[in-house]
């Protein structure tokens, strides 16, 4: 079976597409030479920034012919008919076949479709790849209309047996393909022929490219690695800047180099910062001092100087940058010693938040207002959570985070440090945006979680009030990351706040009723992350109170535990049985059996035995719920299963005796009743 | 593939640039006699990248960007500064190698540096244009802009332009070794009169740093922002008939010079701090809709591509 090596060589690929496009251009040609009838054993794509390659092993070597049969007319039909089966087929009337079927002879068309040889599908499944590439931006070039990320040089696409390669002919606007490819652009120029796979690899690495990724990735780690251990220092690990560097090089050779003294009472932040975002250096830290006192930057060649000529111009850049960092810094700290931490704030009174939400420093003073509402909720002295409140914002306006806007709130620590600020202030300056991702860690200081609250409801809640909601997939002022954090903060924190109550402090305009609903379906999203059904939820949501997120999942929790046991199970079984019964009576019936039944109309044992059972349920349920304890009423719930299972076994609900079926319905509203109780168990499926 | 000598001065390392496209065949232009925020604005660039009429030509372009004052004092930064631009239509396959050739032909050895192509999408929403390519990195640093325009003035560029910028003060401190650009030596170091950079320029950039940030006339600069927008549209309004001399005559150089002048005087308003963030986006709106009026004018000239065959 041959083997398949497709190349598309082109001027440089942006690191950042790389891993997609490998994985398109895989799916793309399988999926299109399996389409076409063609089998393949493994698949795997590589790319460089020149190149995109793919190799397929044990393709098979054409596709199979197909055999089409299609009943027509009877051989007594029209002309028209024959005519028009014979038109539909593309046959002549000698060429049909005459069978004898149930009602008497019929022609037959046996159309084979021939198979086709895998250089026949390979060309044009390529072809058509490249012409429908899903890249991320792509452009055109020179006079001609075709589209890639950039410029198309060549083509290589080669099917390889023990027989030798051949090259699969396509062409592609004036690009015809070949055998060749090229090495490293300024190790080894020019082209070279290959004759598979193995090959390919092979000479590329001697013409200075590795072609994995993957081992670019290793290579430079290791190189970098042991730079740094050689000097008693050790690498901050980064794998998205890893894989990014890897995708900028052909031939990683790492090299190191120091910080100088100037710049080491820079923030560390600031110098892993400055350097990875400006120069994608990796920062290499002194385990002594826990500064960052080095960086490694990745070259894309080896030099007759070993690299001193490359070294030296990348200090040269890194120096320039850190003196602006460093002129930022000093602004900034300068600003803080003489107009504090607010006045450094003071031109967020220019910036708008939104046309409609007003300033930056509009929105400041009601995150203040609020988040010394939210304090004593959450243990935080209120005054301290306002001073926190007035200043988290106003590194906005410092000289470093105008740089790297990714160091907003770390700044302001720095500052509200400087300023003399307490280190309550300083921690709720860096943490107030968290938690951000769904990994990231959530803050636990109160003042800290006071303004974080704070800022992301007064968010919420004023979009909510201008009718600015997330629709599909459109959700430009991220608010459903916004309302994920204010679940993060509330359950991690186990805080007992009256959501509602707090949209409503932080903005009457707001539909609280809406936005606590928007909440609600967060709250499943996170909770289905943490292995709670939907459809849980959504039965604890029913019970009032549910704008306390903590008692809505400590609930569910319950209930989620309670259903995983035998008796839930049963119970919930029970319980839909005596509910559906008890509807299709109140149904028929139009009326609504809810008087409570009485123990003097019971008949034997198991109906004796329930009234008993419901009765010490309910004395238990009832306490269990109002002090919490959802694992006491879950288990009070649990035991009225045998009683209820007996029940049904042995009694007839629907009884002759009018008066005993509307004693026994009424008992089944009991059931139901206290059921109910515990969560809305209707919404439980299955 | 290296220049064995390497350039003393700032001025060499532009005469070789000049020499080295001249050699591939750019038709090597002066600057345009307008203040611009940088080359692309020259009409050998914006103009001629559309249409389809082939085009090359190479050119140094002054350029100011007035927030980027520093009095003089920053070692990198410049109100007032210089860029190399070079647009070759259609873009050449052998681009990307033309333009490392050029980078030879200044001094910078490809034995021993490391160049990089590293993405870069270029945009201006002054221009309604943008295009994908990179930034070329030696050793690290920028030293130019290198870029496939794919549409100007809110029209497709076909065929395709390459375009290459160099920030000719940045590479030329780099390719000389010099740390501030006031050091840099102007013309050849052993001339009978030597001259630096700074000798050149210091007080100038003095000047315009305090022109730009104080003593510009802003309600001076907003009335001439509001009269070059009216006469740019003036301009295009007219006729394609000449009366004079009976030609068809679009007036589109005259038209895109008062956007040019636009686009400026934004800056300079920028600069002295009286556009509002809000205000900010209308304004470069507006240049914008200049540009593309212009664009529209041109591809209906015959440097647009324009030909009255077609026209029927």
């Amino acid at each position: 079976m041959p083997d398949l090596l497709i190349e598309l060589f082109s001027e440089e690929i942006p690191a950042r597409m790389q891993p997609g496009a490998r994985e398109a251009l895989k799916k793309l040609v399988t999926d299109g030479l399996v389409e076409a009838g063609l089998t393949y054993g493994h698949a795997a794509a590589f790319s460089t920034p020149r190149r995109l390659t793919l190799a397929l092993e044990g393709l098979s070597a054409e596709s199979p012919t197909l055999r089409e049969e299609r009943k027509g007319p009877s051989t007594g039909a029209n002309e028209k008919a024959i005519e028009g089966f014979l038109r539909s087929t593309g046959l002549t009337l000698d060429q049909l076949e005459v069978r004898d079927d149930k009602k008497g002879q019929v022609y037959f068309a046996v159309v084979e479709k021939p198979g086709r040889t895998a250089p026949e599908i390979v060309a044009e499944v390529l072809e058509k790849t490249i012409r429908t590439f899903p890249w991320p931006k792509s452009m055109r070039w020179g006079s001609g209309t075709l589209k890639w990320v950039r410029p198309l040089h060549s083509i290589l696409c080669l099917l390889t047996t023990e027989a030798g390669a051949e090259v699969v002919d396509l062409e592609v606007e004036g690009i015809r393909s070949g055998n060749t490819t090229e090495g490293h652009r300024f190790m080894a120029p020019g082209r070279f022929a290959v004759t598979g796979f193995d090959d390919y690899v092979a000479k590329l690495k001697a013409a200075k490219v590795v072609l994995d990724s993957a081992e670019r990735e290793e290579i430079l780690w290791n190189e970098a690695q042991t730079l740094a251990f050689a000097r008693g220092l050790e690498l901050v690990p980064d794998r998205g800047l890893l894989a990014e560097v890897a995708g900028l090089v052909e031939w990683p050779v790492a090299l190191m180099g120091d910080i100088a003294e100037t710049f080491l009472g820079l923030p560390p932040e600031v110098l892993q910062t400055s350097m990875k975002e400006h120069q994608k250096f990796f920062s290499v830290k002194n385990p002594k001092t826990g500064r960052i006192e080095g960086f490694v930057t990745v070259a894309n060649r080896e030099t007759a100087d070993h690299g001193a000529t490359i070294l030296k111009g990348n200090l040269k850049v890194l120096s320039a940058r850190l003196s602006d960092a460093k002129f930022f810094w000093e602004h900034d700290l300068r600003i803080v010693k003489t107009e504090g931490l607010e006045g450094m704030g003071e031109g967020l009174a220019q910036v708008t938040f939104h046309n409609k939400l007003g300033s930056q420093a509009a929105r400041i003073e009601r995150i203040e207002a609020l988040a010394q509402e939210i304090a004593p909720m959450v243990g935080a002295q209120p005054d301290l959570a306002a001073e926190a409140a007035r200043v988290v914002k106003s590194d906005l306006r410092s000289a470093m985070v105008g740089e790297f806007p990714e160091l907003q709130g770390l700044m302001g620590s720095y500052y509200a440090k400087a300023a003399g600020l307490p280190e309550a202030v300083a921690n709720a300056c860096k943490g107030h945006y968290s938690p951000l991702g769904p990994s990231d860690e959530v803050p636990s200081e109160p003042v800290t979680v006071a303004v974080a609250l704070a800022d992301k409801i007064d968010t919420l809640t004023g979009f909510w009030a201008i009718d600015e909601k997330p629709t599909g997939s459109k959700d430009p002022f991220a608010l459903r990351r916004a309302a994920l954090g204010v679940i993060r903060l509330v359950l991690a924190n186990g805080l007992r706040l009256d959501l509602a109550k707090v949209f409503a402090t932080a903005n009457d305009k707001t539909d609280a009723a809406d936005l606590l609903a928007f909440f609600h379906d967060r709250l499943k999203v996170f909770m289905k992350d943490q292995n709670i059904r939907h459809d849980v939820i959504d039965a604890v949501l029913a019970m009032p109170g549910n704008d306390d997120l903590t008692l809505v999942v400590k609930r569910a929790e319950a209930l989620a535990a309670f259903l995983k046991t035998e008796d839930g199970g049963n119970l919930i079984q029970g319980f839909k049985r005596a509910n559906n019964i008890l509807s299709q009576a109140e149904a028929k019936d139009g009326v609504e059996y809810s008087f409570g039944a009485d123990p003097k109309f019971a008949e034997g044992v198991e109906e004796t035995a329930l009234f008993a059972a419901l009765d010490a349920a309910e004395a238990a349920i009832g306490p269990a719920m109002a002090a919490e304890d959802f694992g006491a009423a879950m288990a009070a719930m649990a035991a009225l299963r045998a009683p209820i299972d007996a029940f049904f076994t042995a009694v007839q609900i629907n009884a002759e005796n009018e008066i005993l079926r509307r004693n026994r319905l009424n008992l089944l509203s009991r059931i139901r009743q206290i059921c109910l109780s515990v969560a809305d168990l209707t919404k439980i499926e299955g | 593939m290296s220049n064995p000598v390497a350039p003393r001065s700032f001025q060499e390392i532009i005469l070789r640039l000049m020499n080295y496209w001249a050699s591939k065949g750019c038709a090597v232009l002066q600057p345009y006699d307008m203040e611009v925020g940088a080359g692309t604005f020259h009409p050998a660039t914006t103009l001629r990248s559309l249409g389809s009429n082939p085009w090359a030509a190479a050119y140094v372009q002054p350029s100011r960007r007035p927030t980027d004052g520093r009095y003089g004092e920053n070692p990198n930064r410049l109100q007032h500064y210089y860029q190399y631009q070079v647009l070759i239509k259609p873009s050449p396959s052998n681009l990307q190698e033309l333009y490392l050739g050029s980078l030879a032909a200044i001094g910078i050895d490809l034995d021993l540096h490391d160049i990089r192509f590293v993405e870069d999408d270029w945009e201006s929403p002054t221009l309604g244009a943008w295009g994908l390519g990179w930034e070329v990195w030696c050793d690290g640093m920028e030293v130019s802009q290198f870029t496939y325009f794919q549409q100007v003035g809110g029209h497709d560029c076909k065929p395709v332009s390459g375009e290459l910028t160099y920030g000719l003060e940045r590479l030329a401190m780099y390719v000389l070794g010099i740390d501030h650009v006031m050091q840099m030596p102007f013309n050849a170091p052993d001339a009978p009169i030597p001259l630096t950079y700074g000798d050149v320029f210091r007080q100038t950039e003095e000047e315009y740093s305090r022109h730009n940030f104080d003593g510009a006339n802003t309600e001076m600069l907003l009335r001439h922002f509001e009269d070059a927008e009216a006469e740019c549209e003036r301009l295009l309004s007219f006729p394609a008939e000449d009366p004079n001399s009976g030609k068809r005559i679009l007036m589109v150089h005259p038209a895109y010079d008062q956007c040019i002048k636009a686009s400026h005087l934004f800056n300079l308003l920028d600069a002295r701090g009286v556009i509002s963030v809000t205000e900010r986006q209308a304004y470069i709106g507006r240049v914008r809709a200049l540009a593309k009026k212009c664009a529209d004018a041109f591809v209906q000239t015959t440097a647009g591509g324009w030909t009255p065959e077609a026209a029927q």
